[in-house]
C-alpha cells in the first residue's frame, strides 16, 4: 500500500537466457534492503532494469504511486530513483565541491542556466558544505577527483546521490575496490543516510550486508530464492545450494 | 542501352577503385583502431611513382604497378615504425592530428619534387582499347579495374578468415595484451597489416588514376571520400566496404551523369542520410 | 568548508572562475595585443581583421570540441552561414548597417548550429566526424551551385556597408573594420567566459568527461549539447559576418573543409577548453601562414605538417594531457551502460 518502490514480475532474457525471471520486490520508506547473489545471478541486469537502462520484456516498475516502466533513466532519476556505480563514474578534472554543486543545481532545475554563476550561491554552497562534511570529504573538497583516494571517490559517489535528495537509493557495491582500511568510513557514511530514505544495496561484502541491512534478498539465476531477515540467510537451504553449488567458498555466505 | 551499360560499368569500376583504396583504410581503422587520414597520401605516392615509372622512364604499366606498390610500402614502413606505433591506442584526435600532419608533409614534399601539375599514368594498349564482350563493347581498363577489385576482395577474405596470419590478426584486434602474452609478436602483426593497407592504397591509387587523377592535393581531396566509405561500410568489414563502395560509386556516377551541374551535392546529401541512418555503418561491429 | 579554510591557491584554481583577476588580465592582454597590432602593422590590418574573424571561428569550435568533446571537421559551415547571410542581407536585402549584419550573421550561424548539432549529435566517434565533413561539403556544393545568389566560385561581391553608427566609414586601410572586429572579439570573448563558467558550461564539461554520470544525475545530454551547438554557431556566424563586412566579399572558401580542418589544427595547437588557446592558436597559425606562404604555399603545408607531427610526438605529455580531456573523441572506454 505505502510502498515507495515496487517491481512486479520483471522478466528479461538475452537470447533465450532468462537473466531476470519474474522478480517481484517492494520497499517501504526508510527501508534498508540488501540484494545479494552469486556472480551471474542477474544483479546488474536487475539494477539496469530498475534504473531504466534496460527495458523489461514483461513486468512493471513503480515509484510511489506512479508506473515508471516506460520512462527513461534520466526521468527516473528526476522522480527520485538515484543510483551509484559499481565502478566510480566521476568527472576526473572536477572537484568534489563541483560535483555536489552540479548535483544540487540539477536537482533544483538550474543546471542548464547560462545566466548564473556556477559557484557563489550561498544557499547552495552551504548545502554543499553540509553534504561533504557528512561524508568526511571537506578536506578534499577542492582537489580534482583524479588526485583523491579511491575510497574518497566512492564516498563522493554517495555524496552526489544524496545531493539529489532521492526517495530510493540504489547502491551498487558501495565498498567495491575500497581498501579494507577505508571500509569503516563507507560503513559510517551508510549508517548516516537519512532515516526516511529507502536504500537498496547490492554488495558482496557480507559483513557489511549484515551490519547494514534489515532485510536481505538473494538472487540466483535471475530469480529471488530467499527474502527475509539477515540472520536467516545462512541457514536457508536454497541459498546454501546457490552459493555452494557454484562457489567453493562457503564463508562468503556464512 | 549502350549508355546505361557504360554508366553502370563506370559506376561499378569506380566503386571497385574506392574499394581497393578504402579497404586498406578500413583495416587500419577497424582492426588497428587508427584513424589514418594519411591513407589518401599513400595512394597518391603510389600514383606518383607509377607515373614516373610508366611515363617518365617509359617502362610500362605492369612494372609501374609493381614498383609503385613496393616503393610505397618501403617509403611508408619507417612511418609505421617511428610514427604510427606511438599512436596505437591513443585518443582519436591525436591520431587525426598526426596523420593530417603527415598528409600535409607529403603534399608539400611531393609538390616540391614533382611540381603542381597533373600526373598521368599511360595505359598499355590492351587496356586502352574497348573490349568486345559479345553483344556490347566495354572499356578494357574498366574491366581490368573490376577484376582487380574482385581479386582483392577475395584475397583479403581468404587472408583474414583462412590463414594463420588472419587468425593472429583477429586475435590481436580482440585483445592485444592477451595475444601478446600467448607469444604472438603483435608489433610484427601490426607492421604487416599496415604494409598491406599501404600496398592496397598504392595499388588503388595507380589503377584508379583514371577516376581520381593524381595531383598534389589528391591526398586531401579524396581522403574525405575514403573516410565516408569506411564509415558507411563499417570499419573493419570487407562486405560492408564492398556494399558501401558500390552504393556510393553508383550514387556519385549516376548523380554526375544525370545532374552534372550539381556535382557532389547529392552525393553528400546521401552520405548524411546514410550515416544518420546507420551510424555504425552497414555491417559495423558494435563499438 | 569546516576544516579546510586555508586552501592553497593552486588547489582552488580549477576553472579560473575564482580568479576574476586572471580574467581581467586576459582581457587586458587581448586588448593590448589588439592595440599593438593596430600600431605595429598598419599596412596589414586586413590580415589582422581576417585573423580576428577566424579566431571567432576557432573559439566557436572550442565550445563544441573543448567543452563538449565533439570533434568537428565542419565548423566552417556555421562561419559560412554567417558570412553568406550577412552577404545576402547586404547585397540582396539592402541591409547595410554593420551591427545589423553581424546580428544576421549570428542568427544564421545559430540556425546552422542547430541543424548541424541535430544531425551530428545522433552519431558518435568516426561517424560524427564524417557527418561534420559531409555537412560542410554539402554547404560548399550548395553555395557553389546556387551561383545566381552566391556568386559561385567568383564569390558574392559588392557588399557596401554603411558607416558604423553612421559615423565611422569602413575605410580603404581597414582601420574601422579592424577596430570593429577587435571590439566584437572582446565582447564575444567576455560573454563566452561567462557562458563556460555558468552551471550550463560546467554541465557541458561534465558531459565531455562522463555523459553516463551526467545522466545519472538526472540531466539530459542531448538538449544541453544542442544548446552549445547553437551558441557555437552564433559565435562562428559573427566571425563569418565580420569577414564579409571587412572584405566586402564572401568566397566559397568561407564554407570549406580546408577552413574547418585549419580551425581544428589552430585549436589543438593553441590548447583545448580554455578559450584562450583558441585565440593563441589562431594568431600563431595565421601569422606563420602569412609569413611562410608568401614564399611558397607548399612549403607552408610541409611546415604545418611537420609542426603537427612534432607536437604530437615531442610533447605527448603536454598535448595528450589536453587531449585526454576529450574522452568522447578517443579512448573507447569499456562501455558500461
Amino acid at each position: 500500500m505505502s510502498d515507495l518502490f515496487r517491481v512486479e514480475g520483471l522478466v528479461k532474457s538475452f537470447g533465450g537466457l532468462a537473466v531476470s525471471n519474474n522478480i517481484t520486490l517492494a520497499m517501504k520508506p526508510g527501508e534498508r534492503l540488501a540484494l545479494i547473489g552469486p556472480n551471474g545471478a542477474g544483479k546488474t541486469t536487475f539494477v539496469n532494469l530498475v534504473t531504466g537502462l534496460l527495458k523489461p520484456d514483461a513486468g512493471r516498475v513503480h515509484l510511489g504511486s506512479e508506473d515508471v516502466t516506460q520512462l527513461g533513466s534520466v526521468r527516473r532519476v528526476r522522480k527520485g530513483l538515484v543510483r551509484t556505480f559499481q565502478v566510480t563514474r566521476l568527472f576526473q578534472e572536477m572537484t568534489p565541491e563541483e560535483h555536489v554543486t552540479l548535483a544540487i543545481l540539477q536537482r533544483e532545475g538550474k543546471a542548464t542556466a547560462i545566466l548564473a554563476r556556477f559557484l557563489g550561491n550561498p544557499t547552495v554552497s552551504d548545502e554543499v558544505e553540509d553534504v561533504l562534511t557528512v561524508l568526511g570529504l571537506s578536506e578534499v573538497a577542492r582537489r580534482p577527483v583524479s588526485e583523491i583516494a579511491y575510497g574518497q571517490q566512492r564516498l563522493l559517489e554517495i555524496a552526489i546521490a544524496l545531493a539529489l535528495k532521492p526517495n530510493v537509493l540504489l547502491l551498487d557495491e558501495p565498498a567495491a575496490g575500497v581498501p579494507s582500511a577505508d571500509t569503516p568510513r563507507i560503513e559510517q557514511a551508510l549508517a548516516r543516510l537519512p532515516e526516511d530514505l529507502s536504500v537498496l544495496m547490492i554488495e558482496h561484502d557480507m559483513d557489511l550486508v549484515f551490519r547494514f541491512a534489515r532485510r536481505v534478498v538473494v538472487l540466483a539465476a535471475g530469480e529471488i530464492i530467499f527474502e527475509g531477515l539477515p540472520s536467516a540467510v545462512a541457514a536457508d537451504a536454497r541459498v546454501r545450494e546457490a552459493y555452494l553449488g557454484s562457489y567453493a567458498d562457503a564463508r562468503r555466505v556464512a | 542501352m549502350q549508355t546505361i551499360l557504360s554508366v553502370a560499368t563506370d559506376a561499378f569500376a569506380y566503386g571497385m577503385v574506392l574499394f581497393i583504396i578504402s579497404i586498406g583504410l578500413s583495416m587500419t581503422m577497424g582492426l588497428m583502431r587508427v584513424v589514418n587520414l594519411a591513407h589518401g597520401a599513400f595512394a597518391m605516392i603510389g600514383g606518383y611513382i607509377a607515373s614516373y615509372v610508366a611515363r617518365d622512364l617509359g617502362w610500362g604499366y605492369a612494372p609501374a604497378i609493381v614498383l609503385a606498390v613496393a616503393g610505397t610500402i618501403l617509403l611508408c614502413a619507417p612511418l609505421e615504425r617511428f610514427l604510427y606505433r606511438r599512436i596505437y591506442g591513443k585518443p582519436e584526435l591525436l591520431q587525426v592530428l598526426l596523420t593530417i600532419g603527415i598528409t600535409f608533409c607529403v603534399i608539400g614534399i611531393t609538390n616540391y619534387f614533382f611540381g603542381p601539375t597533373l600526373k598521368t599514368i599511360p595505359l598499355p594498349s590492351v587496356l586502352a582499347q574497348p573490349v568486345d564482350i559479345g553483344f556490347r563493347t566495354l572499356a578494357g581498363h574498366r574491366i581490368f579495374v573490376i577484376a582487380c577489385g574482385i581479386a582483392v576482395a577475395a584475397a583479403l577474405w581468404f587472408l583474414i578468415e583462412r590463414t594463420a596470419f588472419g587468425i593472429k590478426l583477429r586475435a590481436t584486434v580482440d585483445n592485444a595484451a592477451m595475444t601478446d602474452a600467448l607469444g604472438v609478436r603483435t608489433p610484427t602483426i601490426y607492421a604487416v597489416a599496415f604494409s598491406i593497407a599501404v600496398g592496397l592504397a598504392a595499388f588503388g591509387g595507380v589503377i584508379g588514376a583514371e577516376f581520381l587523377p593524381v595531383e598534389p592535393y589528391y591526398a586531401l581531396r579524396y581522403m574525405v571520400l575514403f573516410l565516408v566509405v569506411v564509415t558507411v561500410g563499417g570499419a573493419g568489414s570487407i562486405l560492408g566496404t564492398v556494399v558501401a563502395c558500390l552504393a556510393l560509386g553508383a550514387i556519385d556516377t549516376v548523380g554526375r551523369y544525370l545532374m552534372p551541374e550539381f556535382g557532389n551535392f547529392f552525393f553528400y546529401a546521401a552520405v548524411i542520410a546514410i550515416v544518420s541512418a546507420f551510424p555504425r555503418g552497414f555491417f559495423g561491429r558494435a563499438q | 568548508m569546516t576544516q579546510s579554510a586555508p586552501l592553497p591557491a593552486t588547489v582552488a584554481a580549477s576553472f579560473g572562475k575564482r580568479h576574476p583577476l586572471r580574467d581581467l588580465a586576459g582581457f587586458a592582454a587581448i586588448i593590448l595585443a589588439g592595440a599593438a597590432g593596430y600600431f605595429l602593422f598598419p599596412d596589414n590590418l586586413a590580415l589582422l581583421t581576417r585573423i580576428i574573424a577566424v579566431a571567432l571561428l576557432v573559439l566557436s569550435l572550442d565550445l563544441v570540441t573543448g567543452y563538449c568533446g565533439v570533434a568537428s571537421l565542419g565548423q566552417a559551415t556555421m562561419f559560412g552561414a554567417g558570412a553568406y547571410a550577412a552577404g545576402f542581407a547586404c547585397v540582396h536585402g539592402g541591409v547595410t548597417e554593420p551591427l545589423t549584419l553581424v546580428l544576421v550573421g549570428a542568427i544564421a550561424g545559430a540556425a546552422a548550429g542547430l541543424v548541424m548539432g541535430a544531425i551530428m549529435l545522433r552519431a558518435h566517434g568516426l561517424a560524427q566526424l564524417v557527418l561534420s565533413i559531409a555537412i560542410v561539403q554539402l554547404g560548399h556544393e550548395a553555395a557553389n551551385k546556387f551561383s545566381s545568389y552566391t556568386g559561385g566560385s567568383d564569390g558574392l561581391a559588392g557588399l557596401s556597408v554603411s558607416p558604423l553608427f553612421g559615423v565611422f566609414e569602413f575605410d580603404l586601410w581597414g582601420r574601422t573594420a579592424y577596430l570593429f572586429g577587435l571590439v566584437l572579439l572582446v565582447v564575444v570573448f567576455a560573454l563566452l567566459r561567462f557562458v563556460v563558467s555558468s552551471p550550463f558550461g560546467v554541465l557541458c564539461r561534465g558531459i565531455r568527461q562522463d555523459p553516463v554520470r551526467v545522466k545519472a544525475m538526472g540531466a539530459s545530454v542531448f538538449p544541453v549539447m544542442l544548446k552549445m551547438f547553437v551558441i557555437s554557431g552564433a559565435v562562428a556566424g559573427v566571425g563569418g559576418a565580420l569577414a564579409a563586412i571587412s572584405t566586402q566579399v564572401v568566397g566559397l572558401d568561407s564554407i570549406s573543409f580546408e577552413l574547418s580542418a585549419n580551425a581544428l589544427v589552430m585549436l589543438v595547437l593553441g590548447g583545448l577548453g580554455s578559450l584562450y588557446g583558441a585565440l593563441i592558436g589562431a594568431v600563431i597559425f595565421m601569422g606563420f601562414e602569412h609569413t611562410v606562404s608568401a614564399y611558397n604555399p607548399f612549403h607552408w603545408l610541409t611546415m604545418v605538417g611537420a609542426l603537427l607531427v612534432a607536437v604530437v610526438l615531442v610533447a605527448p605529455g603536454g598535448l595528450a594531457s589536453l587531449l585526454d580531456k576529450v574522452p568522447g573523441l578517443g579512448r573507447r572506454e569499456g562501455g558500461k551502460p
